[in-house]
């Protein structure tokens, strides 16, 4: 089973910074066309291997592949299948929604003219047709994180990655966001997520890694680690898994750290 | 993608157009920044031009027209200036993650930083052609013709590379814009004065005249003044041209150590 078909192969991924390790050999496939969620506390490991997956950090040791090609043998050609959505606000807030899109398009060499039409394209499907000459910096926040969206987007990216996608937005722009991310992955893009709200996971992924300290707790479908752990949310099941069973008490030991 | 993938060059092409493109865009949407960058060389060579030349004609200018002196010192801390402040976009991108995000797409990492060279050349360009027009309209006369003109551009592309490189180099060691401004002003205004910009070395102190003449900034003013003021001087304008190459080297060397560190 190692497939040429996955659209991520993550084995034993592992990354160290000087004496901490940021990830201790982690392990998991993302099939085409579905959407994952890496899910942890702060410091989990999440962004680490996310940053790796995307080419920006050199694993210690273990294996990393997006549709079939190892992130360290082939950077620039994986470059061309991921489309990555960071978690800053990473539109040029002096550009206009079109000329964000023409950028990003000429960044991944699309030709002038096939670059047109399909920032038209994506402009329509991102519900910014009306906007396309607005700044994104008047842009409601909403439509700012669908034009980011959008921009990962330009190249037609096997998988697209989304940091933290929804931070910010309030209930109506997340749920907004949530139907167009369920429109992409219609398209054939598998997407990966990092998210803090459970409650997101939940609803839209259709698998949930658990991480925390650099180790996958558990991985399932969400209602298959709801059964498992006999809990009724997902955020149940993340403390139970992460033995964060008490988040508001601090051990002993850390209140005392001089 | 059905269609054939863009080769190499093609590729560099069309990410540079991008990167150019959205450079553009920004100071377009920014038009305080392009009154200012019309109006401040104008300031220089007329503020300048007339601030000094009562006591400049007292003194051994030669050629004894100061605005026809001051005209090359104009264009080149015009040119000083622009590319000094030119690198600090590169460092908001840093801040705001937009340049991480570049990092990400296929696009090769030096276009980023070549864009920017060509983005600056092209707007000190623009500059250094108006402050050579204005000064033919109050009378400055070129001894070496309109081709002199474009010498002058060329060797202000040349000088220009390098403190584009010095500051691009600049932001990437940083760690935030704040400190960037502060260290840009305080190194501007002294390389200036210990230049030919405003007065020429025989008449500075010997230990003013001795920093001056370590100052490349000096040799492009020197070109520029020979070609406005006496004409063509072949070997002295490829003594120019070697010094100036050696200096770009240098500041690229520099900036390529930052880059390294800075974009992974």
């Amino acid at each position: 089973m190692t497939g040429r078909s996955d659209a991520v192969v993550v084995s034993g991924l592992t990354k160290e910074f000087g004496a901490t390790r940021a990830l201790d050999g982690i392990s998991f496939r993302v099939s085409p066309g579905e959407i994952f969620a890496l899910l942890g506390p702060n410091g989990a490991g999440k962004t680490t291997a996310m940053r790796i997956l995307l080419t920006l950090l050199r694993p210690t040791a273990g294996v990393a592949r997006v549709a079939g090609f190892d992130v360290t043998e082939r950077p620039s050609l994986v470059r061309g299948l991921v489309g990555w959505v960071p978690q800053e606000r990473t539109a040029d807030p002096l550009l206009t929604a079109r000329e964000n899109l023409v950028f990003m398009a000429g960044l991944h060499h699309l030709r002038p003219k096939a670059a047109r039409a399909r920032v038209t394209e994506l402009l329509q499907f991102a519900g910014l047709a009306g906007h396309a000459n607005r700044l994104a910096a008047d842009l409601s926040g909403g439509m700012r994180r669908k034009l980011e969206l959008a921009m990962g987007l330009v190249h037609l990216p096997a998988v697209l990655f989304l940091d933290e996608p929804t931070l910010g937005l309030d209930i109506g722009a997340r749920r907004s966001l949530w139907a167009y991310v369920r429109d992409i992955r219609a398209g054939g893009t598998s997407v990966l997520l990092t998210t803090h709200y459970l409650e997101e996971a939940d609803a839209l992924c259709d698998r949930v890694a658990i991480i925390d300290h650099g180790l996958i707790m558990a991985c399932d479908t969400p209602a298959a680690l709801k059964a498992a752990h006999g809990a009724s949310s997902l955020d149940d099941v993340f403390l139970a898994a992460t033995g964060q069973d008490m988040p508001d008490q601090l051990p002993a030991d850390q209140l005392v750290t001089s | 993608m059905t269609v054939a993938e863009a080769g190499l060059a093609e590729q560099l092409w069309l990410e540079h157009r991008a990167l150019f493109g959205r450079w553009l865009a920004r100071l377009r949407r920014e038009r305080l920044a392009v009154l200012a960058l019309v109006a401040q060389p104008l300031v220089w060579l007329l503020l300048f031009g007339h601030l000094f030349a009562r006591m400049a004609a007292d003194a051994a200018i030669p050629g004894s027209d100061y605005l026809r002196y001051v005209t090359a010192g104009a264009v080149v801390m015009t040119i000083f200036n622009a590319c000094l402040e030119g690198g600090v976009e590169l460092l908001f991108d840093r801040e705001s993650g937009f340049l991480i995000r570049m990092l990400a797409t296929p696009a090769h990492r030096l276009a980023i930083v070549t864009s920017r060279f060509a983005y600056l050349a092209a707007l000190t360009g623009a500059q250094s052609v108006v402050i050579l027009a204005a000064a033919y309209a109050l009378g400055v006369r070129f001894a070496s013709g309109l081709g002199g003109a474009a010498a002058c551009l060329a060797i202000g592309c040349l000088f220009g590379a390098g403190i584009t490189a010095l500051s691009v180099g600049l932001a990437f060691s940083l760690r935030s814009h704040a400190q960037f401004f502060p260290i840009v002003t305080f190194a501007g205004l002294p390389l200036t004065f210990a230049s030919s910009a405003l007065v020429p070395l025989n008449l500075m102190p010997a230990w003013l005249a001795t920093l001056a003449r370590l100052n490349p900034m000096t040799y492009a003013i020197d070109s520029l003044q020979g070609l406005i003021m006496h004409g063509w001087q072949p070997g002295s304008l490829a003594g120019t041209a070697a010094v100036l190459a050696g200096f770009d080297a240098c500041c690229l060397g520099l900036a390529a150590l930052a880059l390294r560190r800075g974009m992974r």
